[in-house]
């Protein structure tokens, strides 16, 4: 859970109040929060003047829109095909083994969360995954070690 | 039919000069530029294919003042990755490509939809874009461009998905017409376009049709980006003329052991072995967006059949029934045969389900998942079923 506080009044400032500002004033939270509570998508409802079924139902949507409490960094990992056939489950193993976690799952201490995803745009570097917004291909499962390594301080 | 072979070409990522091509583009009236678009014959490349000088012809016909210009970066087509590289190394020409769309349409305002998966991009994309709005200043033009985000969703890349989501809302595909060029985003007239189309529509323009029609064959005419990914040597994006076949594409990317190609990613068609020679990769032929798959003998058809049903039915919006439910027994369908629960004949009944897809569904995804569907089940059903 997050403190919601003045962040969705500054954000509708900055984008609007229109129906069309939903999408990025949602984006922009999840980019900071990784994930939108009850309160977060109720406050917009209000700062928009819609009813709250409509952001729920607008962000239930988009896979990355989570309605779903998220670690601070979420690892998406490429399981279409491309990614499939280069060793994803190698891949998820790894991670599984590394976090002590399945996928779907987030770690105790709030630092990570384990996704599958589809195509990222990356088959010609497969496999590949997404840490929030950064990309990382030809993934070994050495070059997972030392990524999440990168991530855990 | 004329076989060409296969050639290398380098147009989108060669290095222009923007200013000079704007400020020609912008000395043509709207009919000009139209015209040079239909006399190359270019046709839209995220794989629908539709004729883009026709796209713009009817927008520009349109009597709103209000008119938009979208570039559709919503690369999501498993296999694809050309449009994030022309963003990564171009943006400048996608940029000048919507600005000549705007002048030929008559419209002020661009926006571009890039997929959430790329939004790493987004720092340098702005440095170009700021760089862009400059440039347009300096010219003294009237013409901006924002950028919107997607968040995860396949669909999304379907235009009236696109712009309900632009809009603010769930991307579910709109009833089709009327038309995005005469009711596309906030209901006005839109002209949508792929990334690559306007790259190579700005590049029509700096060149002129008569040189662009020099490539390909007459119902593919131009060069195409490939996103070339699986069993290869060398994956990566290669630019190449149209019109060469599947066997010459094998010749060059295979890996000596091809059994199949998908062209066109998950929603396109698999191209078995003895099927290469005699197949183009055009609109005479097998149409792509630009995903080439590669599929060696060690390779089970069943699992990239399987792979894509599932990518289908998480990718499904839900919103019609053929599509949500179709999307989700033919997976079933495929599970039961191969765990020997229902008869191999059963694929048959899968195939009219994939069949009534087609005929049924709102849009192009529910549309087009018997394409995968009954190529792979018809060239490989052995693999399927044992």
């Amino acid at each position: 859970m997050y403190n919601t506080g003045n962040m969705v009044k500054e954000l509708a400032e900055k984008h609007g109040r229109k129906r069309e500002s939903l999408m990025p004033i949602l984006q922009d939270i999840v980019k900071k929060h990784n994930y939108l509570t009850d309160d977060a998508m109720v406050a917009v409802a209000s700062e928009l003047d819609i009813s709250a079924a409509e952001v729920y139902g607008t962000a239930s949507f988009y896979t990355f829109l989570d309605t779903e409490e998220r670690g601070k960094n979420v690892i998406r990992v490429c399981k279409t095909i491309t990614c499939s056939m280069k060793g994803k489950n190698d891949i998820i193993e790894t991670l599984e083994d590394m976090l002590k976690i399945k996928v779907g799952e987030t770690t105790p201490d709030k630092l990570f969360t384990l996704l599958e995803t589809n195509c990222i745009g990356w088959c010609h570097k497969a496999p590949a995954m997404l840490i929030n917004d950064m990309p990382y291909t030809d993934l070994t499962s050495e070059a997972v070690i030392d990524i999440i390594k990168g991530y855990m301080h | 039919m004329k076989k060409k072979g296969l050639s290398k070409v380098d147009l989108i990522f060669e290095t222009i000069d923007a200013k000079v091509v704007l400020e020609k583009a912008f000395s043509m009236t709207s009919e000009e530029i139209i015209q040079q678009i239909l006399e190359s014959s270019l046709k839209g490349r995220g794989g629908a294919g539709f004729p883009t000088g026709l796209k713009w012809k009817y927008t520009a016909a349109e009597k709103d003042p209000e008119k938009y210009v979208i570039c559709n970066a919503d690369e999501g087509e498993p296999g694809t990755f050309k449009d994030r590289e022309i963003l990564d190394r171009a943006s400048y020409k996608v940029y000048g490509g919507m600005a000549i769309a705007g002048r030929a349409m008559g419209a002020k305002k661009g926006y571009i939809y890039l997929r959430g998966e790329y939004r790493f991009l987004l720092p340098q994309l702005y440095l170009e874009l700021h760089k862009f709005h400059k440039m347009i200043a300096e010219i003294g033009y009237d013409f901006s461009i924002e950028y919107r985000m997607g968040s995860g969703a396949y669909i999304c890349g379907e235009e009236s998905a696109l712009f309900e989501s632009i809009e603010g809302r769930r991307g579910e595909p709109r009833n089709k017409p009327p038309y995005p060029t005469s009711s596309g985003l906030f209901n006005k007239p839109t002209s949508i376009n792929n990334v690559e189309t306007l790259v190579t529509a700005m590049m029509i323009i700096a060149k002129g049709a008569q040189e662009y029609v020099k490539l390909g064959t007459k119902d593919s005419r131009g060069s195409k980006v490939f996103s070339v990914s699986g069993d290869t040597p060398v994956p990566g994006i290669f630019e190449l003329e149209l019109g060469m076949t599947v066997q010459e594409f094998v010749t060059e990317f295979g890996d000596g052991d091809t059994k199949a190609v998908q062209v066109g990613g998950a929603s396109g068609f698999c191209v078995p072995r003895k099927k290469f020679a005699d197949t183009i990769i055009g609109f005479e032929g097998v149409p792509t967006g630009g995903s080439m798959k590669l599929f060696n003998s060690s390779r089970s058809m069943y699992n990239v059949l399987h792979n894509y049903l599932e990518f289908f039915s998480e990718e499904s919006c839900g919103q019609c029934t053929p599509c949500r439910v179709g999307c989700q027994q033919l997976l079933k369908g495929i599970e039961m045969v191969k765990k020997g629960e229902a008869k191999s004949t059963y694929l048959y009944e899968l195939v009219k389900l994939a069949d009534t897809m087609k005929v049924a569904s709102k849009c192009g995804l529910g549309q087009s998942v018997g394409n995968a569907f009954k190529s792979i089940v018809e060239n490989f059903r052995e693999e399927v079923i044992y």
